[in-house]
């Protein structure tokens, strides 16, 4: 995107909550933004490191988690509660990564999935923390200059969080790092050639990803103030994926683009009634998810570059 | 702890063991020939299990509302795979999940509108009760069927394979595609076939499990990842690898689940113990797996040399 649409797109974000008063739309706005900060960091190993993650709800799982045992255990405080979170995914993205990296192709796929079920039923079975009926928080987070709890707050803290990852994404990907995460995900065997060390760079890149997740989940959980085992399930990894795949695999706004539009599309879908459809399909926002998977289902056999990608192709031709 | 119960959860684990195969069955020859993930594979599954339960009703009889099922299923996977799945065959993974993703949203919400979110099916009275398998043990009759209707179909599956003209082609079709075609293979009719052949195998397991479990929507999303984990284990493309990666995981997680809490009792404090233990018990077929790839990155018998 050039600097004049960012711009436009940040002012208007920034604009939006002095105009829209009305908390459903706050409140859904804030959930754009933390779905796609979780998306944007996946889009950074998927995307951009060419490493096919079917696990990332295990760092977005656990920065929700983390999180959210701090402020049941009493400490509230966003300053100790959330950088531990966040530690704590990046420790799990080293861990599963260590392990995952010496795969290759399928076998990484279906290795990151069996990390991701590992948590998702260990978390199940953590009856302490409500187990799988999952946690109910009293109250946000405390600390931070602003106050958490009032929805303008959120949305802003939402919004800068998304900022500062998409930013940095950018810079990173410009960056010399980034540029060898680039071409090992172009040809691994020649970047191994050249002297550099592919798999630590794969790593550090794995695990930087975990911890921008850990951030999204850190910020999922405090947005619905409860946070249950299905942050975790193998179908939200799929979810993600789906986001950064619709948004466009490896461009600096794909998450952002794609998890907007999943959302936007299903909430469309569901509180938005069509006079004439409803006519014909009486019930048809009960089901959803069935306009999804039919727009989804299209995208893949029409736009296969993502909606970013269609967009840059247009331009360019 | 009697050997009475160990036996009788060894055969429960080689129940679903067998069970676990006849879906990995079908998805490993998908995504050994064609190098294809498919998602959708569990919505098979649930599907074969609604129209079983759907045919049992109508019918009056399990054994021919199952039997109906079956090619109902085989003819459903067909269709799909001729409209959506083979034009994916080309596409890299990223594409294919995206696309068998949006199939699971599809099928679900399609059997969520046909049936409702769930179908009762309970298994047939004259096998309710027990038998007496040796003197003083005894083991639902129901899963005894299970086992030998899953061994029959493993049994037949092997000959299939291992025995046929059309089994030869598909073995050549899994260890190189590219020399089979060239060899004057149709692979897309053989595709064709055997996606049929897979989404029958989903619904014979699906028909049999849904008294033991139940048929809702998104039963097929749970034990599809398990499938994914016994073709893995197994070696992608071998159908005698997802039998033994099959019977490995319905051993391991059955039996883990049965005894590993009361393993921990032993070493542990009771409150630990029975926090940890069906923590635990529940990794385990993915520990498993994790080994197996640590040590043997192209699983227990690689089907490409």
């Amino acid at each position: 995107m050039h600097r004049a649409a960012t711009l436009a797109v940040l002012a208007l974000a920034l604009a939006f909550p002095l105009a829209m008063q009305e908390t459903y739309y706050l409140s859904f706005a804030s959930r754009i933004f933390v779905y796609a900060l979780a998306a944007t960091s996946l889009n950074l190993i998927l995307g951009y490191g060419g490493m096919i993650s079917f696990g990332h709800a295990a760092f977005v799982g656990t920065g929700a988690y983390v999180s959210s045992i701090f402020i049941a255990e009493g400490i509230t405080s966003a300053w100790i509660g959330w950088p531990a979170a966040v530690a704590a995914s990046a420790l799990a993205a080293l861990v599963i990564g260590a392990v995952s990296l010496r795969t290759r192709g399928v076998y990484f796929i279906m290795i990151t999935l069996a990390f991701a079920q590992m948590m998702f039923f260990l978390v199940n079975s953590m009856k302490a923390y409500g187990g799988d009926e999952g946690l109910s928080l009293p109250a946000r987070a405390s600390g931070l200059p602003v106050d958490l709890g009032g929805d303008v707050a959120f949305y802003y803290v939402a919004l800068a969080a998304l900022a500062a990852c998409v930013y940095g994404l950018r810079r990173l990907a410009h960056s010399r790092f980034g540029r060898v995460i680039q071409a090992i995900r172009e040809n691994e065997a020649r970047a191994e050639a050249i002297g550099f060390p592919v798999y630590r760079y794969k790593l550090a890149c794995f695990v930087l990803a975990g911890a921008a997740g850990g951030l999204a989940g850190v910020l999922l959980a405090s947005h619905g103030k409860y946070v249950n085992p299905n942050v975790l399930h193998w179908t939200q990894s799929g979810t993600l994926m789906v986001m950064v795949i619709l948004g466009g695999v490896g461009r600096l706004w794909g998450g952002v683009i794609g998890a907007a539009t999943l959302l936007g599309l299903e909430d469309l879908i569901a509180n938005h009634r069509v006079e004439w459809l409803a006519a014909m399909l009486p019930n048809y926002q009960q089901h959803a998810s069935l306009g999804v998977g039919v727009v989804l289902l299209a995208i893949v056999l029409f736009a296969p570059q993502g909606i970013a990608g269609a967009f840059a192709r247009r331009r360019r031709a | 702890m009697s050997w009475v119960l160990i036996l009788e959860q060894f055969l429960n684990g080689l129940q679903f063991g067998l069970m676990l195969f006849l879906l990995a069955a079908g998805l490993t020859l998908v995504f050994g020939i064609m190098d294809m993930i498919n998602l959708a594979h569990g919505s098979l599954y649930m599907l074969g299990a609604f129209l079983a339960a759907t045919l049992v009703q109508v019918t009056d009889s399990f054994a021919l509302g199952v039997l109906l099922a079956v090619p109902a299923t085989a003819v459903v996977g067909m269709l799909l795979e001729m409209s959506v799945l083979r034009t994916l065959y080309e596409r890299d993974h990223l594409s294919q999940v995206l696309a068998t993703f949006a199939l699971i949203l599809i099928l679900n919400e399609a059997v969520r509108i046909i049936w409702g979110p769930d179908m009762p099916l309970s298994m047939p009275a004259a096998l309710s009760g027990p038998v007496e398998l040796l003197p003083g043990m005894f083991y639902p009759a129901y899963r005894l069927l299970i086992i030998g209707v899953g061994a029959a179909v493993a049994a037949l599956l092997y000959l299939l394979v291992a025995r046929t003209r059309i089994g030869m082609q598909v073995r050549a079709g899994a260890s190189n595609r590219e020399m089979a075609l060239a060899m004057g293979v149709d692979i897309r009719r053989l595709f064709t076939l055997l996606f049929g052949v897979g989404a029958g195998l989903c619904a014979v397991a699906g028909a049999l499990l849904g008294p033991l479990l139940a048929v809702q929507v998104g039963m097929g999303e749970n034990i599809l990842i398990l499938a994914f984990v016994v073709i893995v284990i197994g070696g992608i493309g071998s159908i005698r690898g997802a039998l033994v990666g099959a019977v490995l995981v319905g051993l391991v997680d059955t039996i883990g689940r049965a005894f590993l809490p009361m393993l921990f009792g032993l070493f542990f404090q009771p409150r630990v113990a029975s926090a940890a233990g069906p923590a635990i018990a529940s990794v385990l077929a993915y520990v498993l797996m994790v080994a197996v790839l640590y040590f043997r990155p192209r699983g227990l018998f690689p089907a490409r040399g």
